[in-house]
Order: structure tokens, then C-alpha cells, then sequence
């Protein structure tokens, strides 16, 4: 449905993404109940059985938990544990991909460096 | 209520519209209906709603055959891509007409779907537009409440906006009061992502039914280097490709495994989702069914 999605991942991933950022930002915090999959699947018009599915995935990665009967809450440990998970990836999603971007185009790393030193100081 | 579908087979004289066809819809779900123009997606919904019998097959719906049986009539509702073009009169005929014809009919509900769509109730449906004539058919359809509901391309002639707001009903009503609900349509790009299920047919035949998380994950676009590209894809099963200079981009049906993912990254292929708008054409044409 064009706008909201990149309609590169499927759906269900990039809902499950965006509820992950949320609390890895903190917007959600541990035990707040996240809204339904009907709010969901009206709000991106999405069949909710999709938005179900994103649910499905993040209680699986335990990020979410469900109380029957009352909906999905954020666990008390999920935001620690995306954090030491992309803790994980960080050198290999981030600083590669940017290291081979700035060789590609031509900016030495000691400029690199330099930018981020000046941004540690700047804090 | 679930639909069975076994066998079916429709001719006209000797034209045959749908042949062999057999599926199985359960009830509560939101199903899409694809295929090309003539494909048959009219004649099916037809016999779904009893509007046509069947030439042989059985067609039963919660377990009762569908034809002449006004003991499930009443609950199938089916809007024809004409919307609501009997003459009829006014648009509060129609209202009226389907409020006596509807055990389920929310008659609040059609009044706060008729303001959403800005009709009134003292239109002339003859001198509606055609846009004006889909809506107040979605009107109908919706506030029917009917435990099967077939939206037959019923947002002809409706703008963007108005379609907009159809979808948005169709899907907060559905999840309010879950029904089987059957939206054949060619604007798959704008629709697809409502249907929990898409069945397929072409020429009368069925080509899928599949839920539509699956059959997206079936199809992947393989792109890069047109010799790396056509090493990984040989032996699959391949739907149509496309090329820009040097860049080859192939879609392939079929799940892939981790290890096969794996050996496309390492052969520095991208791995992109296939639209399901681009998985049926590549379904539906003549030469493109998979093997």
C-alpha cells in the first residue's frame, strides 16, 4: 500500500521492526501494553491476521508477552536484550558498511575518526 | 459459514467459464479473488451467491448445497461490479429493499456509511455516477452484515479517496464483526495487503489458493550480474526476468533454504520480495505457469 512500507521486507517484519525500535528508543517501556492488532491492521490497512503475525514474532524473540484475554505487553528484559543484541551486530551492520562507504568514495578514515572524536567531544 | 467448492464446472452453451474447480474457503477470513479479465472470477462468484447453477460440481456453503436454498441465501450478499444499477428508484429503495431482504442489516451502520461516501438517500440511483452507484453498492454490502460477503470489483468508477475510505471500512467492520468476505479485484497493489488468502484462477481453472504471507514468500526477485544471476537461478523454477545493461533481474517461485540464501549473498546477489501484483501476472500468463 505504498506509503508507509518499503515493500522490500514483508510487512509483518517491518511492523515487528518498527515495535522493536520503539523500545529500544524507550517509547515503549517494560510491561506497557502495546496496542492491538486490530489497531495495527486498521492503521496500516493491513489484514490483521499480518499484524497477528508480527505479534507471533516478537513473543517468539521474546519481546512481547501475552496476557490472555487483556493483550500484548513489552517484557521487563526486552529492551537490555535487543540492545546486547545489536550490540552484537554493530561492527558488522554499521561500521563495515560504512567503512566500505567511505573507501568506495574516497574519504580517508582518519577524517572518519576525526568526525567521531568531534562528536564524542560535542556530547 | 465455510464454502466447499468441489468438481465445479459452468458452461455456457458451449463456452465452458469455470472448469474442475475445487477449493475450500473457512469461514471469517478475508480472501481475494485474482485473475485476468475473463478468467471467470464473475461466473464464480455467481454460483457462489446462487445467482447461476452450476453445469456439475457440488457448491456447498456451511455444508448445505447453495442453489435455490433459501436456507442460505440470505446470508451470502454479493455486490456486482455494476454496484446498484437496478432501477430501483432512490437510493433509500435500495436501503429499504436490502434492509427487508438482510436478516443481519444494521440499518445505523448504513446511514453513517452513506455520509461517509456523501450520498443521500433522496438520489436517483439511475442518475448516479458510477462511482456514486460502487458506493452505494459497498453501502449495501457492508451494512448487509451477510456471514459471506463478495465485493464483485465494486469500486469502479470510485476515486482514490473513496476507495480509500472502503477499505478502511471493509477492514474495521470485518475485524468488529468477522465474516468471510471475497474481494475479487485488479488493483492488486492497492488491495493485496488485505486479503488473509488469495485464490488464483485462469481460464476457469484455479492456478492457487494460498495465504498471501506464503505465496509472497514464494516468489524472490534475484538481482546482479547476469552471469551470477543465471548460475544461481538454473535448476529453479523461474517466472520472468528482466535486465538493465549489465544487471540481470530474475523472480523465482519457490521457497528458498538458508544455505541457498546464504550462496546468493556470497555471490553478491540481492535477495528482494516479489509483489504480488508481479507474481500474478507472471501466474496468469500463458506461458508462466510454474512446473
Amino acid at each position: 500500500m505504498g506509503v508507509m512500507f518499503d515493500d522490500r521486507s514483508p510487512i509483518y517484519r517491518q511492523i515487528a521492526d518498527r515495535i522493536k525500535a520503539d523500545v529500544l528508543s524507550g517509547a515503549l517501556q517494560g510491561d506497557e501494553q502495546v496496542m492491538s492488532t486490530n489497531q495495527y491492521a486498521a492503521f496500516y490497512r493491513i489484514n490483521p491476521a499480518t499484524a497477528a503475525k508480527a505479534f507471533q514474532h516478537l513473543v517468539d524473540e521474546g519481546v512481547l508477552y501475552k496476557k490472555r484475554g487483556i493483550g500484548m505487553f513489552v517484557s521487563p528484559a526486552a529492551r537490555d536484550d535487543l540492545s546486547a543484541r545489536r550490540r552484537q551486530s554493530f561492527y558488522a551492520e554499521v561500521v563495515d558498511p560504512m567503512v566500505a562507504e567511505a573507501r568506495a568514495i574516497g574519504i580517508p578514515l582518519d577524517g572518519v575518526i576525526a568526525r567521531i572524536r568531534e562528536l564524542e567531544e560535542d556530547r | 459459514m465455510k464454502i466447499e467448492v468441489s468438481g465445479l464446472r459452468l458452461d455456457y452453451g458451449d463456452v465452458t467459464a469455470l472448469r474442475d474447480l475445487t477449493f475450500t474457503l473457512d469461514a471469517g477470513k478475508i480472501y481475494g479473488l485474482l485473475g485476468r479479465n475473463g478468467s471467470g472470477k464473475t461466473s464464480l462468484l455467481s454460483v457462489l451467491a446462487a445467482f447461476r447453477r452450476q453445469t456439475a460440481g457440488t457448491v456447498l456453503v456451511g455444508g448445505r448445497p447453495v442453489f435455490e436454498n433459501s436456507k442460505v441465501t440470505p446470508d451470502i450478499c454479493l455486490i456486482r461490479d455494476t454496484g446498484e444499477t437496478v432501477d430501483i428508484g432512490t437510493a433509500n429503495d435500495a436501503l429499504y429493499f436490502a434492509e427487508w431482504l438482510r436478516p443481519r442489516w444494521d440499518a445505523a451502520y448504513a446511514e453513517s456509511l452513506m455520509d461517509r461516501f456523501r450520498l443521500t438517500r433522496k438520489m436517483k440511483v439511475g442518475s448516479m455516477s458510477k462511482g456514486q452507484r460502487s458506493a452505494l453498492g459497498v453501502v449495501v454490502g457492508l451494512a448487509s452484515r451477510a456471514p459471506i460477503t463478495m465485493f464483485d470489483e465494486s469500486y469502479l468508477g470510485m476515486d482514490a479517496p473513496s476507495r480509500h475510505a472502503f477499505y478502511d471500512e471493509l477492514l474495521t467492520d470485518y475485524m468488529a464483526n468477522p465474516r468471510t468476505i471475497i474481494l475479487s479485484t485488479h488493483l492488486i497493489e492497492e488491495a493485496g495487503a488485505l486479503f488473509e488468502e488469495v485464490v488464483i484462477i485462469d481460464r476457469g481453472r484455479l492456478v492457487l489458493h494460498e495465504d498471501s504471507e506464503r505465496l509472497l514468500a514464494r516468489g524472490t526477485a534475484v538481482t546482479g550480474p547476469a552471469a551470477q544471476v543465471d548460475a544461481f537461478t538454473a535448476g529453479l523454477t523461474t517466472l520472468g526476468e528482466k535486465r538493465l545493461g549489465g544487471t540481470k533481474s530474475t523472480m523465482i517461485y519457490g521457497e528458498l533454504d538458508d544455505a541457498q540464501r546464504r550462496k546468493a549473498r556470497e555471490a553478491g546477489l540481492e535477495l528482494g520480495p516479489s509483489a504480488m501484483q508481479d507474481l500474478f501476472i507472471r501466474l496468469t500468463e500463458p506461458e508462466g505457469e510454474p512446473s
